[in-house]
């Protein structure tokens, strides 16, 4: 039931249901709730509507490292080779991670890449996360590993809707599909990136699915009730135009 | 009628062809755009997603206890290492301490897995390569081993069988020594897929040279697994990060040196060994004690995030986990799934090979399509 700020349901006796504003039902995620946008106002629309939801933390939760526990070299050379570039550093069961600025995402991939003692030659995952409450809305997380010298860190940039980030296809190839379903997914955009299309959902779908407003059944239970409703807003988004 | 400029005999244009999404060499769900000149492959486009059913988002929806049985339905010929994944990522977030015999059987029951995911990767490869006999063969020895899960958790595909802090079920009596019988058959019917394979002329043209990759270039791409060791690089999450009771196992990792296909076959062919290794020394170790972990029944793990990797058999297989500490669901619940990686490598793999060893290279990466598109 985590669904982030939704519109009021129509159903009062389902309340877990997610119905996507009858004028955004074609395209949910790109016209329902925008949350940067239409942050106060969705959020105001949704307390009353879902009191069950407790209201989603406005960030992740970036534990500081305990201060008995020794920083291993490779946070510490980020932190000293590139001036500025760490926001911050996080500790959490055993797994290191730096907070970067997202203009910067690229520059200090490619410093862990080649930096002697960091050499993390090898992209595990990357991925986003959505905090739709929060100012920089979504947290893109790479997951490196080094094959050289076997340790992990994670690398997160907070980006805003609509913000481009440097890709990182020109340091690992691997990063191609991944990026992509970033993109599918979230709607995060990367600049540099050589081929930017949607990956797993097709390719005229209309929204971004991984979004918290996005709903869980998409817009197919408005189609299934109410096929009038559901032409309507087609036919709106056709006139809109989006994406 | 005046022709001035002769038409040529033979059209040199490229030729834009489909592959799939419904063809049996796939696999599954997989379109291949393959760009051809001649019978030469210029380009290849993997089009994936034809089997995405949004796991992902479904499991942000569900209680963590709920998404064991979701992760069943990702890899579903390798359903135990899935959900062996999983559990352990929550463990993680949680700080369960999993008791040493739950810890053993997990070991078991995921080198079984792997024994029976690469016996169909054999025999489907094999297949591919028109080696019939040696999909027959592959089934067959499978069955044993569904038999042996069936026996265990009661289903043959789709286990279930793993919990958050330990295992749900004790081994059934008597089940240890059937696993150990059936280690001693799988030992015997090696040899006769090597007589089958390895030295037969046609799989060796067929996959010797195809598909080269070196070490560096596997590792940019993300390879991950046998494809990767394959090339030579040393690379096994059983070592490197070791989890379940793989620190107290003892057992190698083979290695390929060039790279191809043929390389891979053998990566695997040796992976068995390794198993049947692994799955004596913990079937005749299992130490005594509780299976299952102090747990409480609602699981709402303390705000944060983890990412965990095991080594599945098709490689890496990853999961990230954000707890926002309130929900009883996950913030965020992403895969790394290790087809989707190895798949992205194949355009790389198959460019200037012929059509028919585009069949080939799909067998050798060993991709489920449940997985890549989760």
């Amino acid at each position: 039931m985590s669904e982030g700020p939704k519109p009021a349901p129509e159903n009062p006796d389902m309340p877990g249901s997610p119905k996507p504003g009858a004028e955004a039902a074609g395209q949910p995620a790109e016209q329902a709730a925008p949350a940067s946008a239409a942050a106060p106002k969705a959020a105001a629309a949704a307390k009353p509507a879902a009191p069950k939801a407790p209201a989603p933390p406005p960030g992740p939760p970036d534990q500081a490292p305990p201060a008995d526990l020794p920083v291993p070299a490779y946070v510490s050379a980020v932190q000293s080779g590139v001036a500025g570039a760490v926001e911050q550093v996080s500790y959490w069961v055993g797994d290191w991670a730096v907070i970067v600025p997202a203009a910067r995402f690229a520059e200090i991939c490619r410093f862990l890449r080649d930096q002697p003692g960091c050499q993390f030659d090898y992209l595990s995952d990357l991925t986003a996360v959505d905090w739709p409450t929060r100012d920089k809305r979504f947290d893109l997380v790479a997951c490196l590993y080094s094959t050289a010298l076997r340790h992990r860190v994670r690398v997160k940039a907070r980006v805003a809707e609509g913000e481009a980030v440097p890709s990182v296809t020109g340091i690992w190839p691997a990063a191609n599909w991944l990026e992509r379903e970033v993109y599918d997914m979230f709607g995060v955009t990367f600049t540099g990136h050589p081929d930017l299309r949607r990956m797993l959902m097709p390719f005229d779908w209309q929204g971004h699915p991984q979004r918290k407003d996005y709903p869980l059944e998409g817009p197919g239970e408005l189609l299934m009730e109410n096929p009038q409703d559901w032409l309507k807003a087609r036919q709106a988004a056709a006139e809109a135009d989006i994406e | 009628m005046q022709i001035d400029t002769p038409r040529p005999m033979f059209d040199t244009d490229e030729l834009v062809i489909n592959m799939g999404p419904q063809h049996p060499s796939t696999h599954g769900v997989l379109r291949l755009i393959l760009k051809l000149d001649g019978e030469r492959v210029v380009d290849c486009d993997p089009v994936i997603g034809y089997l995405h059913r949004g796991i992902e988002k479904l499991s942000e929806n569900r209680d963590y206890t709920q998404i064991v049985l979701l992760t069943d339905r990702m890899d579903y010929v390798a359903a135990a290492t899935n959900n062996l994944g999983y559990v352990q990522t929550v463990e993680k977030l949680y700080s369960v301490e999993v008791p040493r015999r739950a810890r053993y059987i997990r070991t078991v029951l995921s080198e079984l897995q792997r024994v029976a995911s690469h016996l169909l990767w054999l025999g489907t490869h094999a297949a591919d390569l028109g080696a019939l006999t040696v999909l027959l063969f592959g089934l067959r020895e499978r069955e044993l081993v569904l038999d042996l899960f069936e026996e265990y958790c009661g289903a043959r595909l789709t286990y279930n069988t793993m919990r958050i802090g330990g295992q749900p079920v004790d081994v059934p009596p008597g089940w240890d020594k059937k696993v150990l019988a059936f280690c001693d058959v799988q030992e015997q019917k090696l040899p006769e897929y090597e007589q089958l394979l390895t030295s037969n002329r046609i799989f060796m043209e067929r996959t010797k040279d195809i598909g080269v990759i070196n070490a560096a270039d596997a590792i940019a791409v993300g390879l991950c697994g046998p494809p990767l060791r394959a090339s030579g690089v040393y690379r096994d999450v059983r070592k490197d990060e070791p989890y379940a009771a793989y620190d107290e196992m003892e057992f190698d990792v083979p290695l390929g040196v060039r790279g191809d296909t043929y390389d891979r076959y053998l990566v695997r062919l040796e992976e068995f060994r390794q198993s049947l290794r692994i799955i004596r020394q913990a079937v005749q170790g299992l130490p005594e004690g509780p299976i299952m972990g102090k747990v409480p029944r609602l699981i709402k793990p303390p705000a944060g995030e983890t990412y965990h990797a095991i080594e599945a058999p098709k490689g890496e297989l990853g999961y990230f986990v954000v707890s926002d500490g309130k929900s009883v669901s996950p913030h965020r619940f992403r895969v790394r799934p290790p087809s989707f990686c190895n798949l992205q490598a194949l355009p790389r793999l198959v460019r200037g090979h012929l059509v028919a060893d585009v069949v080939a290279l799909i067998g050798t990466i060993d991709i489920v399509l449940g997985e890549v598109d989760r």
